[in-house]
């Protein structure tokens, strides 16, 4: 530890880039979607809290019988006519989803995608679009991040980072229209070029929200209509998914379909709700003729099976982030991994590995929000505590703060009280910490009586 | 209780108030380090309503500090001191921190495998939890000017399952008038050793905060928790913002009266 400077931690560090803009476009969308998630669910559900504990019981289900759900979700699959690949790691993915897209289309084609975190978790569009083709993200959100060669900020609102008049400005840019702040024009700006890449796409990727085991069906919310157009207009459809979206029965689905849109946006339900349950039949006139489900391990076994497991119960509706203060002040773009907010900064090094994000989890004052709204009851905060101690256990993380000083004075009564008396005349003033404090605060002075004086002078 | 605490402990306060108890005080390191009126604020309280305290000198830091860092063999040796000196006798302990009171409630399980939920209640919970009290009883003659407070509840509240105990005391006091303010619920920011190594984040929520309880027309913030209180205030200060900071048992100790 440098006497001059402590340095900064990653999130800290990022934060303090940020721009005032951007942070008050991020406070204000994230309080009206924190504020529309309890009316929402609270129109949903007569019993918020208990339909919570169902759903984690039944994710928990999932967890304690992830093998066997998965090949029954494998075998239903493959009835319903649908391919089944398994990817071990982010490369095995892009190598599958690359070799089916060059069987299914010639280079130079267009891909169009629905959003989709898992594909930004494997960075599926850099590879695609080196392997030659066209790669268009729909969702308006992702589409904006990607004219601007920008990243996704929050897990379900991808420029939550950003206001109307930047998306204007790129809008502009772009040559998609002339310039406009109406939200409506901008849309149907963006709606007017998206229809030529759905035409000409001949193949499609999305996500999956929920992949049912007992019937094979993948279901994928969304309020755009991309997705639709991108799951059914091209010849083939490829959806990725982790391997803890599963579901185990299609009886379980709607509670999670109103707990996920009530936590996400408080809607009761989404604009559209796909159920696929494989590719076009000989009596249809549309629909993909070939559907793949590819599904990525990529670390997920490896967190089943250790100390940060219950974060594989994660739907991935964000409401975690919408009530973090942390999130709050600094952006999705602070914790700079695809998952941020409170569930990224346990699921980024649960996936990586501590070592490779050692301080991820310290961006966080603890305050338990996040598990308050959690709609699957994750306990957040529980396990950012274990990823510290993991990282300091490991020593991926020096520990910036002299614990070793403060333990030798704590665990006896004797020193304690002779650090009481020697405390106003300790070096702490002048040691680098002190800067961490005063940087934006004064700091505490002792006010009133010493309570030790008080008690020992009682009569 | 080992014989030595027993010397060391000192039995006071009469029975003005209510059922006799007798209760262990975890005074908290802040209390001890810098806000010893909230300490004496606590022993007067809970002796107003009857309950005898006992105070271990040997008591120092709950061990919450390294375990948040991550430190947890050094939260371990810490918190040893405490279950010794606190936790081994009958009488429960009552602390006016329900940070402090979580991290021995819910985090010592963490820490020791096995180990039950321990006795602690925080002050607010304590009272009306089990003193069974719904409004402060009054006693002074001087009663002090009438002003508009902003409650702030302390996160840290949630583990243990803390709700609105503080501010129906608080609330019940004829002076004080409880006025609500924008996200009111929002966490102060501060998190410990977060509010050093996070310091402009931390700082950014804590003016978050206080701009919204100046909108809100209040003249004092009342918590709690002195780690928030002692965040907020060193924001306070150096913004020099009209704003004041007390703990709630310090405004229920000026209803004693002398």
């Amino acid at each position: 530890m440098s006497k001059q400077d402590i340095a900064l931690p990653s999130v800290e560090r990022r934060a303090r880039k940020i721009d005032r803009e951007t942070i008050d476009s991020v406070r204000a969308a994230t309080i009206k979607a924190a504020d529309a998630r309890v009316t929402g669910l609270a129109s949903l559900f007569d019993d918020v809290a208990a339909a919570r504990t169902q759903a984690a019981q039944v994710k928990a289900y999932v967890l304690d019988n992830m093998a066997g759900l998965l090949s029954q979700l494998e075998m239903k699959c493959r009835l319903n006519g649908v391919t089944v690949h398994w990817a071990r790691d982010a490369e095995s993915a892009r190598k599958v989803i690359q070799e089916i897209c060059a069987a299914s289309a010639p280079a130079g084609s267009t891909i169009v995608k629905a959003k989709s975190m898992v594909s930004e978790e494997i960075h599926l569009n850099e590879h695609l679009i080196k392997a030659g083709f066209n790669v268009v993200e729909t969702d308006l959100g992702e589409f904006v991040v990607q004219i601007d060669h920008d990243t996704p900020s929050h897990i379900i609102a991808p420029i939550i980072h950003k206001n109307r008049r930047q998306v204007a400005r790129s809008f502009e840019r772009e040559g998609l229209g002339p310039y406009t702040e109406s939200p409506e024009q901008l849309a149907s700006q963006a709606r007017r070029h998206l229809r030529e890449r759905f035409k000409e796409a001949k193949i499609g990727i999305s996500g999956v929200n929920f992949a049912i085991a007992e019937s094979g069906r993948l279901v994928l919310v969304e309020n755009e209509g991309n997705s639709r157009l991108s799951t059914t207009a091209p010849d083939t459809h490829i959806a990725v998914m982790g391997l803890e979206k599963l579901l185990p029965t299609e009886a379980d689905l709607p509670l999670f379909l109103k707990l996920l849109s009530g936590s996400a946006t408080g809607q009761r339900l989404t604009v559209y709700t796909h159920l696929i349950s494989g590719p076009r039949r000989r009596d249809e006139s549309d629909g993909p003729l070939s559907v793949h489900l590819v599904i990525l391990d990529n670390g997920r076994t490896k967190i089943l099976n250790g100390p940060y497991r219950e974060i594989l119960r994660c739907i991935r509706c964000g409401a975690c982030a919408n009530v973090c203060p942390v999130y709050r002040q600094s952006s999705g773009h602070a914790y700079d991994h695809v998952y941020n907010g409170p569930i990224g900064a346990v699921l980024a090094p649960a996936l990586e590995g501590v070592a490779a994000l050692p301080d991820l989890a310290k961006a966080s004052s603890l305050c338990g929000a996040c598990e308050e709204v959690c709609p699957v009851k994750i306990p957040i905060p529980r396990m950012l505590l274990q990823l510290r101690s993991e990282a300091v256990r490991t020593g991926a993380l020096q520990e910036a703060l002299p614990w070793a000083i403060f333990t030798f004075g704590a665990t006896s009564g004797f020193r304690w009280r002779a650090g009481l008396k020697l405390l106003p005349m300790s070096k702490m003033a002048s040691h680098p910490l002190k800067k961490g404090w005063t940087e934006y605060r004064e700091m505490p002075a002792k006010e009133g009586r010493d309570f030790r004086k008080w008690w020992n002078g009682r009569p | 209780m080992s014989p030595e605490t027993a010397a060391v402990s000192k039995t006071k306060g009469a029975n003005k108030v209510g059922p006799r108890h007798r209760v262990r005080l975890m005074l908290t390191c802040l209390c001890d380090i810098y806000f010893g009126e909230v300490g004496i604020a606590t022993v007067r309280v809970l002796e107003h309503m009857g309950c005898e305290v006992l105070f271990d000198r040997d008591q120092t830091c709950c061990g919450q500090p390294p375990f948040n860092a991550g430190d947890w063999a050094s939260a371990r040796q810490v918190s040893g001191l405490t279950m010794r000196s606190l936790l081994e006798a009958e009488d429960p302990v009552v602390t006016p921190s329900a940070s402090c009171a979580a991290m021995v409630r819910e985090g010592y399980p963490v820490l020791y495998e096995g180990l039950q939920h321990p006795q602690i209640f925080e002050l607010g919970e304590f009272l009306v939890h089990h003193m069974k009290i719904k409004e402060w009883p009054v006693t002074t003659k001087k009663a002090p000017a009438d002003r508009r407070v902003a409650f702030h509840r302390a996160c840290h509240g949630r583990g243990i399952g803390l709700t609105n105990e503080q501010e129906i005391l608080v609330g019940s006091l004829p002076w004080v008038h409880l006025v609500r303010f924008k996200q009111g619920e929002q966490c102060c920011g501060f998190g410990g050793s977060f509010s050093i190594t996070h310091n402009s984040i931390s700082a950014g929520i804590g003016m978050e905060k206080l701009h919204s309880i100046i909108d809100s027309g209040a003249e004092e913030i009342v918590s709690g928790d002195m780690g928030c209180l002692m965040h907020l205030s060193g924001l306070i200060k150096k913004n020099k913002l009209p704003l004041k900071t007390r703990h709630f048992a310090e405004l229920l100790a000026e209803a004693i009266g002398e």
